[in-house]
């Protein structure tokens, strides 16, 4: 079976005077179809420039490279106007803030029946309907009224399912969320968790989920891809990820995370130093200053991503179980 | 028994009509860390901003230092402005871009400490910065060269060059990379344990309060709902929200690392409606509950609840998956 979207040596850069900041670094990847991959990195790390070449989003001034295949389709040559035939309808992206991610002054109802009326023509009233139905399949109580509320009368919660109704309209087959839980609480980011969970085996669709957050994805994802200065350093399974990490990064963030249970230590465990500078020069492994296994090897020459049966990884000196 | 450093007494600070924080009471010690948590909009930052008298509050004291920080005048307060310092949620939001770090850490020593001559000015100011972990030839930077970590580094030296004996921390960890978390509240402990300050660390994250807290308060539409020491707080929660919470924060954690079920929370209740906020969202209320606004009450030693029906003991609660 073909990939949903195939991203095949892509790499995202920026002039800057005689400068070249590269934001993303020759990464490949697949979404198969119905698949959700879970992409993981710090700020910084290229996740969301990743996100922005494959949607056509990037500012002008940027230099890409690669390709990016969606359903067989080259995505990185098209001009807007083409996108737009497969932006919104066929590909749609959640981002992080659902504060800011509604036009504040057009009612809810508004917002959402649009999409439907510029990608799929129907009429207003007919897409006033259809939004009514997809706010009440993202569990909004009410659907009638609220679509004819304003953004800031719903709370953040709320925003952030009409922010997932609205990319879920046209019946996508690959739905994008950039970290979209992360400015919720707690107790909504636990919903929305499972909210993606329903739609997406109700739906069928591909799902690229995007966070810093390793527990936020891990409960969604059936792959992790795992970035770090722009390039992929490990892409394994969820649950072989987790349990049995093999990239030194990798296995630092798992032992990052501060447990509810267990054992409460008395100092939390942390990946000292800090991830590199954009425009920093990496010829060799981007994370051996960081790194406790690192060895004169990894410090000259850049390891390259070798899949194995249960994933791939990016170091010379793999953690092995 | 010692004397606390602070003690809040029935405080309540009303927007206008409405009442942000209501009903609190606590007692804090020197070297005690009292974590705060609840949802947004709860009052957490309300109730740390009152304290500080950064916002006016309408009735109640909050005792320091012999001196009712709601009724004294500020020139009575200028003084203790020393003692009572706060670490803001948004590192790089919180420093003023057009001033060096240098400048910006000068500024309490200028305030507070005339008399220091300007070598002795920039010795405490280099001291500092290597106390938090970052290089004394740093004071000539400006915050954009500076990561998110590394601004909250140098918020935290701006809060503790005065030596504080209270320090707010608003959020400190909420905007920061989970592998950078650990490394600022690794500092917080070892400030506190060097200088004894006391500390109110208001987070969403749970693990990250149950890591530093002696004490946690859990707070709900604007009321304490439970208080208690760290360890009887998260072994044995009272409250149901509290357990509510618990429980979703573990669902959010990938499931290889987590141990109890996943749980939703349904909407509040009108918070100025007579009787608990709570019980809309409550598997166990009772009629009594929409009448009465439960008090907060002693149900064991130091671990106090405010629920109709904490007394009852364990009552296992399932909230709906």
């Amino acid at each position: 079976m073909s990939a949903t979207l195939s991203v095949e040596k892509l790499s995202v850069s920026y002039a800057n005077g005689t400068e070249r900041i590269e934001a993303v670094r020759s990464l490949s990847f697949d979404v198969a179809p119905g698949e959700c991959l879970g992409i993981v990195g710090e700020s910084g790390s290229g996740k969301t420039q990743l996100l922005m070449a494959a949607m056509g989003l990037l500012a002008g001034n940027a230099v890409i490279d690669g390709s990016v295949r969606f359903e067989g389709e080259e995505l990185i040559t098209r001009d807007s106007a083409e996108l737009n035939r497969i932006r919104g309808a066929k590909v749609s992206m959640v981002f992080q803030d659902p504060m800011t991610s509604l036009t504040p002054h057009l009612k809810i109802g508004i917002q959402l029946a649009e999409v439907l009326v510029c990608h799929a023509a129907m009429s207003w009233r007919d897409a006033w309907a259809a939004a009514e139905r997809t706010l009440g399949r993202v569990h909004i109580s009410e659907p009638r009224r609220r679509l004819n509320q304003y953004p800031h009368e719903l709370s953040g919660g709320m925003r952030q399912r009409v922010m997932i109704g609205m990319g879920l309209l046209c019946g996508p087959s690959l739905l994008i969320a950039d970290e979209p839980t992360s400015a919720l609480d707690v107790t909504v980011q636990a919903q929305i968790i499972e909210l993606l969970r329903g739609l997406r085996s109700e739906m069928g669709m591909a799902l690229i989920l995007v966070s810093h957050d390793l527990g936020v994805v891990a409960g969604l994802a059936d792959r992790i891809l795992v970035m770090y200065a722009g390039r992929a350093v490990e892409c394994a399974a969820t649950q072989v990820l987790l349990q049995q990490p093999r990239h030194p990064y990798t296995a630092g963030l798992l032992k990052c995370i501060p447990s509810l249970d267990g054992p409460r230590v008395e100092r939390l465990a942390t990946l000292p130093g800090q991830p590199p500078q954009p425009g920093e020069r990496l010829e060799a492994c981007a994370f051996a200053p960081r790194c406790p296994r690192a060895a004169e090897r990894c410090r000259i020459e850049r390891p390259q991503l070798l899949g194995s049966s249960t994933g791939s990884v990016a170091c010379h000196f793999p953690l092995t179980s | 028994m010692n004397h606390p450093l602070l003690k809040v007494t029935d405080l309540r600070v009303n927007f206008g009509a409405q009442a942000a924080v209501r009903d609190m009471n606590f007692e804090l010690f020197a070297g005690e860390t009292l974590g705060i948590v609840g949802e947004s909009g709860s009052g957490k930052s309300t109730l740390a901003r009152a304290i500080l008298r950064l916002l006016r509050s309408a009735q109640g004291s909050v005792e320091f230092g012999g001196l009712d920080l709601v009724s004294c005048t500020a020139s009575q307060l200028r003084p203790h402005r020393r003692d009572l310092q706060i670490v803001f949620q948004d590192p790089q939001a919180s420093l003023n871009p057009r001033m060096t770090v240098g400048e910006a850490l000068a500024e309490p020593l200028k305030i507070f400490e005339p008399g220091l001559k300007p070598l002795e000015q920039q010795q405490r100011i280099g001291a500092i910065l290597e106390r938090v972990g970052l290089a004394a030839a740093m004071a000539a930077r400006y915050p954009h060269e500076f990561s998110g970590g590394q601004c909250q580094r140098i918020g935290i030296a701006r809060a503790m060059i005065l030596k504080p004996k209270l320090l707010v921390c608003d959020e400190p960890v909420s905007s920061l990379d989970v592998s950078i978390q650990g490394q600022i509240i690794n500092l917080l402990l070892d400030l506190q344990r060097d200088t004894a300050m006391a500390m109110l660390f208001i987070s969403h994250n749970l693990a990250v309060v149950r890591q530093l807290s002696h004490r946690v308060l859990v707070m709900y539409a604007g009321r304490p709902v439970e208080l208690g020491a760290r360890d009887s707080l998260f072994a044995a929660p009272l409250h149901p929200y509290t357990q509510a919470l618990l429980s979703a924060a573990r669902s959010a954690l990938p499931s290889a690392l987590r141990t109890a079920a996943s749980s939703e929370i349904p909407a509040a209740a009108d918070p100025e409606s007579a009787g608990c906020a709570f019980r809309g969202r409550c598997p166990i209320a009772l009629p009594i509950c929409a009448s009465r606004v439960p008090p907060l009450s002693e149900v064991s030693p130091g671990h106090w609840a405010a629920c109709h029906r904490s007394h009852e003991g364990n009552i296992p609660l399932s909230f709906p998956a």
